[in-house]
């Protein structure tokens, strides 16, 4: 539980030395108890007390991470329930599971399906994170020819090892220790041999058990042996009943701020539903509440896009809004005939509008300026879309040597700056465009006939 | 210590509203599928749609499963209602557009008045995408089904008053309060629509969609806001059901629509279209939807098995 300012003070040495920047002990212990300053700035303070301290001021939810380098994530550290209170913080990451008795074909194909899903989404590289691997054959080599043959293969994976056989976790661990693995899964009968492995390979321990409250208790077993870098799973391996596991962890460690529970959980989707679809179904339903690790049977694009998609919308930041790239977009096949809009960078106006010209199937450019993020009428309002900041990209992104046109369509609602864009941009013509990016199509097939 | 489970205290509920006969929406007490807190209400139900005209724009591997009854809204709704069984129909009626056919109010009354003849379900009936025209279709259309309890999708800010007086006041159907994803914005229509007479059993909301990638945030945030209010802090302005014409926004973003020629690396066209469409609805079931409209059989069968799932 969080101490208040008052309770804090009584752990200080209330000797008013200043050493920690601040007038009195009293006025740092204030500053404590909101956040603004950290218990090791105090010099004389005891380790108890210090102690005590980092317990009581540590956020609900520990931030875990696995994997190495470039390849390292993030997950957990969320403070709130639904993004609109403040943000949602890590993302969750997808996994795909093999298993050490499945054919060489189906082994193949999972690899070649891996590779093939890697993108870019607005700023966002979008590719499998994880791969997880099941030991069912029960045999040392067998398992870890399969680690070694995937993760060969694919370079991006980092390594879940999932099995209960403390010897057999110790191999296959040692064969990845170099790409920061997940150890899956410590559990009643095994959690002193796993703890100790993913002790001394710093790892991101799983941690398993039939039900939420005999997972509370191993949690609790887990913690007192000193060991915090978990990953949750609570047994559930229907779909109601995980999705009971996740929402009432999270509110566990959230609400009632009990930290035994603060840790982030895994979704076990591929042994929810066999079909791909149930599955997506499923996973999409993780991605909102509240899953940190989403374990699919396979991937491919067309659970890609929809997953990827979906997980980049719900964390963004509610307070800072996605920008796309400025710049001109060649949407179809435009060529230097074809007419020319302008829209801000406020990547939802983006997407709908290159959608809305895609859907009218007149190949067209968009022209992207520095607009502060903002959607039309707001980036107007602001002065971020006017003129100056049209023009600016118009020279910028050097429109009059790729394009023929001198004809610039821009939003209908800001018609206003029509003439303000002829001053500045001498030799074009200002055509004032349709008010809602809907109207598009038809804006454009008629744009279109009358200049042919 | 023994565990304890966290409980979170609701004092609001979700009005019931029944469409057609015996369709029952909403009534919960709970957010969305936590059974573990308390009465999850009617279970949310899904709708197929249907248009008055042949949907030459949707894409290839939608309009292939309906291209021998796509000609013929009665047939058509037929089809869907035998082989797949939907909890409803949603006629919507692009025909009606000024920009493309222009078809009369009458002529769109006449096609609802069929439908309701031949189909057992209770109809959605949605217009298109000119709100002046769709408020005389609309009040044609409940004319000629009075007192049916069917959908009309949807009264916005600029209609609500004409929508309201003729479906929910004059002809005792059901108006849909429709607002562009602002919690703020949904309230007001609310309380407008309801200062017009009209009951709250008689109300759903359309508090706006978008597919996911596509500012799916905002709307994710709108309708967890507008279930909190309307459970935690108990606003009856917002205790309606809310019901989302996911089909309506999911095919037509370039994940659905691109052809595979286009874009190889990302394979079948009809999977990703299909994909959209159920993560979509999956994505509004988890903030709060009521119900879910749906255009192609597979998501309807998919996304029907992930409701079982959560609420059985």
């Amino acid at each position: 539980m969080a101490l208040n300012g008052m309770q804090i003070y009584k752990l200080l040495p209330r000797k008013n030395c200043k050493e920690c920047g601040f007038p009195t002990c009293l006025a740092f212990a204030m500053k404590l108890a909101q956040g603004g300053t950290e218990a090791e700035k105090c010099p004389y303070m005891s380790d108890e007390a210090k102690a005590q301290l980092a317990e009581a001021t540590a956020p609900p939810m520990r931030t875990v991470k696995f994997g190495t380098n470039d390849l390292e994530y993030s997950l957990g550290g969320e403070t709130v329930l639904f993004r609109h209170e403040k943000t949602f913080v890590n993302r969750p990451r997808f996994a795909v599971m093999f298993s050490d008795t499945m054919s060489p074909e189906e082994i193949e194909k999972k690899i070649k399906n891996i590779n093939a899903v890697n993108y870019t989404r607005i700023n966002e590289e979008m590719y499998v994170e994880i791969a997880a691997f099941r030991c069912e054959s029960q045999d040392k080599d067998t398992f870890i020819s399969l680690i070694k043959k995937v993760t060969e293969k694919c370079s991006k994976v980092v390594p879940m090892v999932i099995t209960d056989n403390p010897e057999i976790a110790t191999a296959a661990v040692s064969e990845c220790a170099d790409k920061g693995p997940i150890l899956f899964g410590a559990n009643e009968q095994n959690h002193d041999a796993m703890v100790n492995l993913a002790k001394e390979n710093k790892l991101l321990l799983g941690v398993t058990a039939d039900g939420k409250e005999k997972l509370y208790e191993l949690v609790e077993k887990i913690q007192k042996a000193g060991y915090r870098e978990l990953l949750l799973d609570a047994g559930s391996r229907n779909l109601k009943g995980a999705f009971d596991d996740m929402v009432n962890i999270r509110r566990t460690a959230l609400l009632s701020g009990d930290r035994t529970f603060g840790y982030p959980t895994v979704a076990f989707v591929c042994d929810m539903a066999q079909d791909k679809m149930m599955q997506l179904a499923c996973a999409s339903l993780f991605v909102e509440k509240y899953a940190s690790i989403i374990v699919l049977s396979d991937i491919d694009y067309s659970l890609a896009l929809p997953l990827f998609a979906l997980r980049q919308n719900i964390f963004t930041d509610p307070q800072r809004p996605m920008r796309i790239e400025q710049g001109v977009y060649k949407i179809g096949t435009a060529d230097e005939e074809s007419p020319l809009l302008v829209t801000v960078d406020f990547a939802l106006t983006y997407f709908i509008v290159s959608g809305e010209v895609e859907r009218s199937k007149v190949p067209s450019w968009i022209l992207i300026p520095d607009a502060g993020g903002y959607s039309v009428l707001t980036a107007w309002a602001a002065g971020k879309f006017n003129a100056k900041s049209i023009a600016k990209a118009v020279k910028e992104f050097e429109v009059e040597n790729k394009i023929k046109t001198r004809e610039l369509i821009i939003p209908g609602k800001v018609a206003v700056l029509k003439a303000d864009i002829e001053d500045e941009l001498p030799g074009w013509k200002v055509i004032v465009g349709a008010e809602e990016a809907a109207a598009l199509p038809n804006f454009l097939k008629n744009y279109q006939q009358a200049a042919s | 210590m023994a565990y304890k489970m966290p409980a979170q205290k609701y004092s609001g509920q979700i009005q019931e509203v029944t469409i057609g006969s015996d369709l029952k929406l909403g009534g919960e007490s709970v957010l969305p599928f936590y059974s573990f807190d308390g009465d999850m209400g009617n279970k949310p139900v899904i709708g197929m749609e249907i248009w008055d005209i042949i949907p030459e724009s949707w894409p290839e591997g939608v309009l292939n499963t309906f291209k021998d009854v796509a000609d013929d809204p009665v047939k058509w709704a037929k089809y869907c209602e035998e082989k797949y069984n939907p909890d409803f129909i949603c006629i919507k009626f692009e025909g009606a557009n000024p920009d493309g056919l222009d078809k009369s109010p009458e002529e769109c009354a006449e096609v609802a008045k069929k439908l309701a003849e031949n189909v057992k379900v209770p109809l959605v009936i949605a217009g298109c995408q000119n709100n002046e025209k769709n408020a005389k279709v609309f009040t044609k259309v409940a004319e000629a089904l009075p007192d049916k309890n069917y959908v009309f999708l949807s009264a916005v800010e600029s209609n609500y008053k004409e929508v309201g007086a003729a479906v929910g006041m004059a002809y005792g159907n059901i108006v849909a309060a429709e607002s562009s994803v602002d919690l703020n914005l949904a309230k007001q229509l609310n309380i407008l629509v309801t200062q017009l007479g009209i009951k709250p059993e008689k109300m759903v909301m359309d508090p706006g969609c978008a597919a996911v990638g596509y500012g799916f945030e905002y709307v994710v945030t709108t309708m967890d806001r507008i279930r909190l209010a309307a459970l935690q802090q108990s606003d009856t302005t917002l205790q309606i059901p809310m019901i989302l014409p996911v089909s309506f926004e999911s095919w037509k973003v370039k994940e659905s629509i691109a052809p595979e020629e286009e874009m190889p690396e990302w394979g079948s066209q009809e999977d990703r279209g299909i994909a959209m469409e159920i993560s979509t609805a999956v994505g509004v079931l988890g903030s709060g939807a009521n119900a879910v409209i749906l255009r192609h059989p597979r998501s309807v069968e998919v996304v029907r098995n992930f409701i079982s799932e959560m609420t059985e």
